[in-house]
């Protein structure tokens, strides 16, 4: 047995417990085996009370379930105490790489630290237990927080109105190009506007929403300097369009700095303008795309507001609107039926309540032109305590501070590294800058790929690799505001040392990682064969 | 202020090195008619301010000390382990599994959540996660369409509402047609989808049927019936579950389910008001090329060492873009983390145990009110842990009784005119005989 597959002793089901004499400096890799193998019949973690004689009794004059459509065979789920349970999931967890265990600049994902305050506030009982259907009279703290987030996004983003309900950005597009939808069809448009405009260095997500909502993706291409092609924008814009979906700043981490005009000439050609708030977090109080112009927006609550993104989800991706596609949103919207706003919000924002406010949830048909109901209920609530928490620790001042910071680090980053990799488009950036490994691939053989890979020895997560798809070998990196100088300077050093590797030792970096717990994986093996489940026998 | 480490000597370090006087200029580009105007928000709160706010709406809401409410979503216990793992910042602050070497724990839990979401449904590949029940339904419907190549879905009307809605709002985009089936809602019927009616409304234009298990109501469906009726039409079968149904109802897969949706609400995730949520889809293995969301598979490294992957990602849309199965991008993957560690705590044992007393205590509750004189049940098929009973005068009663912090289920009225009168009550596991008694009091003191 080589050092490295030794399992750990006493892992969770016992095995692999033979004695072996270990050696000096001997890195030892924990191999975690599934918990299906840790499971012994009779074994539990969790145990629930028997039904009182008189329940039994009771129950019996009722219908039982008829044997034809009862269970035959118990379902293998394992069989284990909670110590080994928790063993087994804390030992997982040592396999991760995490926000809160180092660097973790994945370009486009806005990892920053996530406040545990929130996660404290999402715990409160009087919000974790709180049912979607309970009356409107027993959930108005529950309402009156969803309709204070939707005034604080409404003033972030200058839009008109705002829907909570998605539950993740691509779920906020979905929502946004129904409503462009509803809107044309309103105005007797549906049939002639088919096609959606997405620029080349959109997120993947543009196009295949578009294909969701039955239209047709049209790719526009970018300019010499990172943004899209007005003249090529105009070309395509005519009375079949439906909508242009960007992303600002870009996917290049580039303000549009032709933004206004793209506004106009979207607008003018009657369609839609579609704002992808991925990197909202860059513009906070600076650029408010419903001021602006922009008539949909969705907001990355786990980006910008700083949910934490749980190993890829849940997220939130709300909506805001222009006054002309209000009509559209989903159902329900929280509502304040009793009150002035002004006085609510004044009340609110200085931790009071507002003596006979009352809120509820609009009635199911009260709408006739909503697109209806993207997702059960309003929406990822816990989400939603999670963000309005982080926005009032913040407040408009420290909000501004996000966007100033992310900000200045990645244009620090931008500067110091530019001497190390290429950078097709040497210009301010905003919270991201995407370089390119063109020069360590045609010098000297090195991949995006292996420079990611290396990276990860230094117990740093890599950048966005390969996206957005117009830079060659691109390396998307988003430092965030939360991090401090000496891990940005800490972060130059290693990629100054990979670039080095790359010209003077290529085969090192070819053999990287070394130090994590396993090596490159063979995802064409995994596509050909697929095992997506443990086999029992 | 915000969580920013930097020092005014930070700032000023960073803005020499980029070779710009302030922060300002970095933002520089653009345009001046389009700079925000206004920002007002209110000030920064510190910690204590900030808990106090939160307090503030947390004591807003009226947390009744007995409900009867589910209609889709259930009280029942997170067992403290669960709360622990999926508070593991290893797992709540990472990402993604993009860089699998540095992911293994999300990924290998990944797998173990699918492993047994196939076991639970007896189908042979499950995804790592949706946004909920519902959209996982209309993902299914969607994956249906694509499957068949037809464009029409049919659905029973005894479906959740608010699934429905989500699927009728996914449909449109597409141009798919939704052909309703009509469960036996009238006075002594059965609150059931017949198979004879879904014959009738199928068409060879349907590309799926889908039903729910346990219905709305609670009701038990003639599940290998409607698979055939289906089949039959040359559709396929979407079954709709409640996961902790599964530990006393018969698995889809054995009654012949083509795609099996839930809500995993359940499997240890709290209310809290709507979610989030995990929404679970399970399917045949010759189908998985047309599923929609993140897969996890099984694969090695280099030297021979088991590993998990992201894979077929060739479905996706950061691969296929306007060509992908589905635009989902996130999952749900801590709310799965959660359900993965719920069922191997509760194991098959638990998960019955569970089961049994919800199922008890729902019986309980109809037969403690048709013997108090209060009500009877509307609908006569057996049901699971959920039951619609009628209730003269039902909203009033309902209203007052939540005012005592005693809610007395869901008035199905609110989404079937003719169900008027008719609270649909659940109970689970944490539904004590005395919720059962406070339940018969109220409604005997506001007669």
């Amino acid at each position: 047995m080589s050092v490295l597959e030794r399992p750990a002793s006493g892992d969770a089901s016992g095995r692999g417990a033979a004695f072996t004499s270990p050696e000096a400096g001997e890195a030892l890799t924990i191999v975690e085996p599934l918990i299906f193998d840790a499971s012994r019949p009779g074994r539990r973690a969790v145990r629930y009370p028997l039904p009182s004689d008189a329940a039994r009794a009771a129950a019996s004059d009722q219908p039982a379930i008829p044997e034809a459509a009862a269970r035959v065979t118990a379902p293998r789920l394992p069989e284990v105490a909670e110590l080994d349970l928790l063993r087994h999931f804390n030992r997982l967890s040592h396999l991760n790489h995490a926000i809160e265990l180092g660097f973790y600049p994945l370009g486009s994902c806005t990892m920053k630290y996530n406040p545990k305050v929130n996660e404290w506030a999402a715990r409160l009982p009087g919000l974790a237990d709180s049912h979607p259907l309970d009356p409107d009279a027993l959930a108005q703290g529950s309402l009156e927080l969803e309709w204070l987030l939707a005034e604080l996004l409404k003033e972030i983003s200058g839009f008109a109105a705002i829907s909570l309900q998605p539950a993740a950005g691509a779920h906020g597009e979905l929502t946004g190009l129904l409503m462009a939808r509803a809107y044309h069809r309103s105005r007797g448009e549906g049939e002639q506007r088919t096609k959606v405009l997405v620029p080349d260095s959109s997120h993947g997500t543009n196009p295949a929403t578009a294909t969701m909502v039955g239209y047709t993706a049209v790719t526009i291409p970018s300019n010499a300097r990172g943004g899209i092609d007005l003249e090529a924008l105009r070309a395509a814009l005519g009375p079949d369009t439906a909508a242009l979906m960007i992303t600002n700043p870009s996917t290049l981490g580039i303000f549009e700095d032709q933004i206004d005009q793209v506004i106009a000439a979207v607008q003018g050609a009657g369609a839609i303008a579609y704002m992808d708030g991925a990197n909202l977090n860059a513009i906070l109080g600076r650029f408010r795309p419903g001021e602006a112009g922009f008539d949909v927006m969705h907001f990355n609550l786990h980006k910008t507001f700083s949910t934490p993104h749980g190993g890829g989800g849940p997220g939130a991706g709300p909506v805001g609107v222009s006054e002309r596609l209000a009509p559209f949103l989903p159902t329900p919207l929280p509502l304040l039926v009793a009150g002035d706003p002004d006085e609510v919000r004044r009340n609110a924002w200085a931790g009071r309540a507002t003596p006979g406010a009352r809120f509820a949830l609009e009635e199911a048909d009260a709408r006739p032109t909503s697109i209806g109901k993207v997702r059960a209920f309003t929406g990822n609530f816990g989400m939603f305590v999670r963000a309005y928490t982080y926005i009032r620790s913040n407040g408009g001042d420290g909000l501004r501070e996000v966007s100033n910071d992310a900000v200045l680090a990645a244009n620090y980053l931008r500067v110091r590294l530019a001497d190390a990799f290429d950078l097709p488009y040497d210009r301010i950036c905003k919270h991201e800058v995407v370089f390119s490994g063109r020069r360590q691939k045609r010098q000297h053989g090195i991949s995006t790929l292996d420079i990611a890979k290396a990276i990860l020895d230094h117990r740093i997560h890599p950048p966005t690799i390969y996206f957005p798809l117009i830079v060659e070998e691109a390396l998307m990196i988003e430092p965030t505001e939360t991090e401090s100088l000496e891990t940005l300077d800490a972060f130059v050093e290693i990629m100054h040392g990979i670039a080095q590797q790359a010209s003077e030792d290529p085969d090192a970096l070819r053999r990287a990682p070394l130090t994590t717990p396993v090596g490159r994986l063979d995802e064409a093996a995994a596509a050909r064969r697929p095992d997506l489940r443990h086999a029992f026998d | 202020m915000s969580y920013s480490p930097h020092t005014a000597a930070d700032r000023e370090r960073m803005l020499a090195a980029i070779g710009v006087g302030s922060v300002d200029d970095l933002f520089a580009d653009i345009p001046a008619a389009v700079r925000a105007t206004r920002f007002e928000l209110p000030a920064p709160l510190v910690e204590q301010e900030v808990r106090a706010e939160l307090a503030r709406l947390a004591g807003q809401n009226r947390i009744p000390q007995v409900s009867f409410l589910g209609a889709g979503v259930y009280r029942h216990l997170v067992p403290s382990v669960v709360s622990e793992v999926i508070g593991r910042a290893e797992f709540s602050t990472s990402y993604t599994p993009y860089q699998p070497e540095v992911s293994q724990g999300t990924l290998q839990s990944i797998y173990e959540f699918q492993s047994l979401i196939c076991e639970l449904t007896g189908m042979e590949v499950a995804t790592a996660s949706h946004y909920d029940g519902a959209t996982a339904t209309a993902e299914a419907a969607l994956m249906a369409c694509r499957l068949t190549r037809r464009h029409r879905v049919a659905i029973s009307t005894a479906v959740n509402p608010q699934m429905r809605r989500v699927l009728a709002t996914y449909c449109a985009g597409p141009g798919i047609e939704i052909v309703e089936v009509a469960a036996d809602l009238a006075e002594g019927g059965t609150g059931l989808t017949s198979a004879a009616t879904a014959a009738g409304a199928l068409s060879d234009e349907c590309a799926c049927l889908i039903v729910q298990q346990p219905n709305l109501f609670g009701g038990i469906e003639p599940m290998a019936e409607l698979a055939d009726a289906a089949h039959a039409a040359g559709a396929l079968m979407v079954a709709v579950v409640e996961p902790t149904s599964l530990a006393l109802l018969a698995a889809p897969g054995s009654y012949g389910a083509d795609i099996v949706a839930a809500e995993g609400q359940p499997l240890g995730i709290p209310a809290s008001y709507g979610g989030p949520y995990v929404g679970l889809m399970a399917a045949r293995m010759e189908s998985v090329r047309q599923m929609p969301g993140r897969l996890v598979g099984a694969t090695r490294d280099g030297q021979g060492r088991k590993g998990y992957v992201l894979t077929l990602q060739a479905r996706e849309q950061h691969i296929r873009r306007e060509k992908a199965a589905s635009n989902i991008c996130t999952n749900q993957a801590l709310c799965a983390l959660a359900a993965a560690t719920f069922l191997s705590a509760v194991g098959p044992e638990g998960l019955r145990e569970l089961a049994d007393l919800s199922s008890v205590q729902a019986r309980h509750v109809a037969s403690a009110i048709e013997a108090a004189g209060l009500g009877e049940r509307r609908f006569s098929a057996p049901y699971f842990a959920e039951v619609a009973i009628r209730i003269p005068d039902a909203s009033r009663r309902h209203a007052a009784m939540a005012e005592r912090g005693i809610v007395a289920g869901y008035p199905l009225e609110r989404d079937y005119p003719e169900l008027a009168d008719t609270l649909l009550l659940a109970a689970t596991e944490l539904t004590t005989d005395a919720d059962i008694e406070a339940l018969v009091e109220g409604l005997e003191s506001t007669r």
